[in-house]
């Protein structure tokens, strides 16, 4: 990284860390927790962006690995007494467990048919949370006390547990950045791109796809284990097919393929669908979908891409006078695999 | 044993509702080669279409029948806006147009008519047949002579008539169907026009046993979709021996294995979609496709 690119990653970290500081003072408590909630959509979309972004597989049953996290973080804590805060990572490893199961028979699949069995599964889950009633509370759920700030922070329960989450969520999009700017990131467009000549290039695409599989539904289920918390209430019905749908739905708009599009997914989730059905109920629903369809077919990078696309025109437009921009690998292999004409135009402006 | 042969008839009822929505699925499958994750919503348009009509004061096989015929109509529609741009598209895009489509169509539903639980009158109420000790209800008969004069019409159409023979042309080659002249995209429009009439059969078939909502269909489709996977997704035949089996497998299963109970009657769908994905991809009755790299 060169030392101006360095000075412009510190300055963005730095400029983001004042924003997030200054959120929980500014606003009411109510609106606070929808930040929170978007923070914890926000990771789950993550997730869901490794797998079905970066390696390619898509998966409509994120849904089920962020109702696993919620469901061990509220049995862990309300039935054998763990603290909440070790129950999180707790969670995070039955999801991540979850994770490896069912990757490894339902990566075998490709394609449509994946989507097929991940939809099966997000169907199959409510029942079953509804069946083994002892241990999951059935219909009713369980009820886990919110988290409540120690005495020296001076914080209302709200403010702490968005501090919480947002540490957390800046520690697995740390971590996501790094994994996926590098060999993982690269090995597994080219396994999504081509898989033979992955292989060929020595990656073993069922190895990565299980591991990142894995991967993502530890995320999903450290997101399901904080909205426990932030919610202090889970049941079957919070974890529908719409919610994993919702992921999906949030992670294209976002843009798949980008780490930072998760937040532009957290926030869709979050306030597009609240907004729509004020107007009517079924209108939500409506949005959602046309925006998803709208979103494919306008922005495939998503609303990620749009803003690589804007700084990179911009950029271009910078450095024309002085010397030849370098086209960077890693922003040329994000585009998709169908060339749209935007994209082709970009890779002509970037010339 | 009376209890069994009670159930295998419970079972082989589902089983052909189950038939006809994964013959839907069959038919879009084969004209354009995606699984349509709008099927279920589709039906379920064409559910509330017909109940409309009933309620203006149509008989209700009249209702039936132009719910089945402006259904075909409807499809044509999607498939022109919504499929034909992406019929080359990678997966990705695919999934994410159909299951935009789910969502949107389902709030669309909720949208016009509401979230209210409407009853829908069963056309074969009054038919009841006595055989022994076992009694075969009307719908029984009913839903079987559908699905009976469904296959006989559809075997008709495809296997004698110089339309039928076009479109199984243009869904098997394309390319090679254009060249002698077959208008090919009329062809697919057709194909998914089919397979929303059918999906519109299994709606009015299976909205007397439930009740016409938005979400009525949710429950419906999983089925299909396990019936039309165990089959495989380009095999008519494999879609109705594949609904038998399913309906018949759920409902065996509710009844014999407390474990299940009605509860998780869903997970043997999951089951069977996963064992059939794993151990034979294209079904019990599909065609195996090789893939040049």
């Amino acid at each position: 990284m060169s030392s101006s690119g360095l000075r412009r990653t510190l300055l963005g970290v730095a400029a983001f860390a004042l924003l997030a500081g200054f959120v929980p003072f500014r606003f009411s408590s109510y609106g606070l927790d929808q930040v929170t909630l978007v923070l914890i959509y926000a990771m789950a979309i993550l997730g869901l962006n490794m797998v079905s972004g970066y390696a390619g597989a898509i998966s409509l049953g994120h849904g089920a690995f962020f109702a696993i996290g919620a469901y061990a973080e509220a049995i862990l804590v309300h039935r054998y007494g763990f603290s909440p805060y070790v129950a999180i990572p707790c969670a995070s490893a039955v999801a991540w467990i979850a994770g490896l199961a069912f990757g490894f028979p339902a990566l075998r699949l490709r394609g449509l048919y994946l989507a097929l069995g991940t939809l099966a599964i997000a169907m199959s889950l409510p029942p079953l949370l509804k069946r083994f009633e002892g241990f999951t509370g059935g219909h009713t759920g369980i009820v886990v006390e919110t988290l409540s700030a120690p005495k020296w922070s001076h914080m209302s329960g709200s403010q702490w547990t968005y501090f919480l989450v947002l540490a957390i969520a800046a520690l697995l999009f740390a971590v996501a950045w790094r994994l996926l700017g590098g060999a993982l990131g690269r090995a597994l467009l080219a396994t999504r791109d081509h898989e033979i000549v992955a292989q060929v290039m020595g990656v073993d695409p069922t190895r990565y796809l299980t591991l990142t599989f894995a991967l993502s539904s530890l995320y999903a289920g450290t997101a399901g284990a904080l909205y426990t918390l932030a919610i202090g209430f889970v049941s079957p019905d919070s974890f529908t097919l719409m919610l994993g749908l919702g992921f999906f739905v949030g992670g294209v708009v976002g843009g798949l393929t980008s780490v930072w599009g998760a937040i532009f997914g957290g926030l869709f989730l979050q306030y597009v669908p609240v907004w729509a059905s004020d107007i009517d109920k079924a209108l939500g629903g409506f949005v959602y979908g046309a925006t998803l369809i709208a979103s494919m077919l306008l922005m495939p990078e998503g609303l990620a891409g749009v803003g690589r696309r804007l700084a990179a025109r911009w950029h271009a437009r910078a450095a024309a006078g002085t010397k030849a921009t370098t086209t960077r690998i890693t922003s040329a292999s994000t585009t998709p695999i169908t060339s749209t004409p935007l994209a082709s135009a970009e890779r002509k402006g970037a010339r | 044993m009376l209890l069994f042969f009670q159930q295998l008839i419970e079972g082989l009822m589902s089983g052909a509702i189950y038939a006809s929505l994964a013959l839907a699925l069959v038919f879009s499958h084969r004209s354009t080669n995606v699984v349509n994750f709008a099927q279920g919503e589709m039906a379920m348009l064409s559910t509330f279409f017909a109940w409309q009509l009933i309620e203006w004061g149509l008989p209700v096989y009249a209702a039936m029948a132009a719910s089945v015929v402006v259904s075909f109509v409807g499809g044509g529609i999607l498939y022109v806006v919504f499929v034909k741009p992406i019929a080359r598209a990678p997966a990705l895009t695919v999934v994410t147009v159909l299951i935009g489509l789910f969502i949107a169509l389902n709030s669309l539903g909720g949208f016009v008519w509401g979230y209210l639980n409407r009853a829908f009158p069963s056309p074969f109420a009054g038919w009841k047949v006595q055989w022994g000790a076992l009694t075969l209800s009307g719908e029984f008969i009913g839903i079987a002579a559908v699905l009976l004069a469904t296959l006989l019409v559809l075997f008709l159409v495809f296997e004698h008539t110089r339309l039928g023979l076009a479109m199984r042309a243009a869904a098997a080659a394309p390319e090679q169907s254009r060249l002698v002249g077959i208008p090919v995209e009329w062809m697919l429009l057709a194909g998914w026009g089919v397979a929303a009439a059918l999906g519109a059969i299994a709606g009015v078939l299976i909205a007397p046993r439930l009740f016409v909502s938005p979400g009525m269909m949710l429950g419906v489709v999983i089925y299909a979709f396990a019936a039309a996977t165990l089959g495989g997704f380009d095999s008519v035949l494999g879609a109705v021996i594949g609904g038998l089996v399913v309906g018949v497998a759920e409902n065996m299963a509710a009844t014999y294995v407390p474990w299940i109970g009605a509860d998780l009657k869903v997970v043997v769908a999951l089951v069977i979609i996963f064992a059939t994905l794993l151990v034979r991809p294209s079904g019990l009755f599909g065609r195996t496709t090789v893939v040049r790299v």
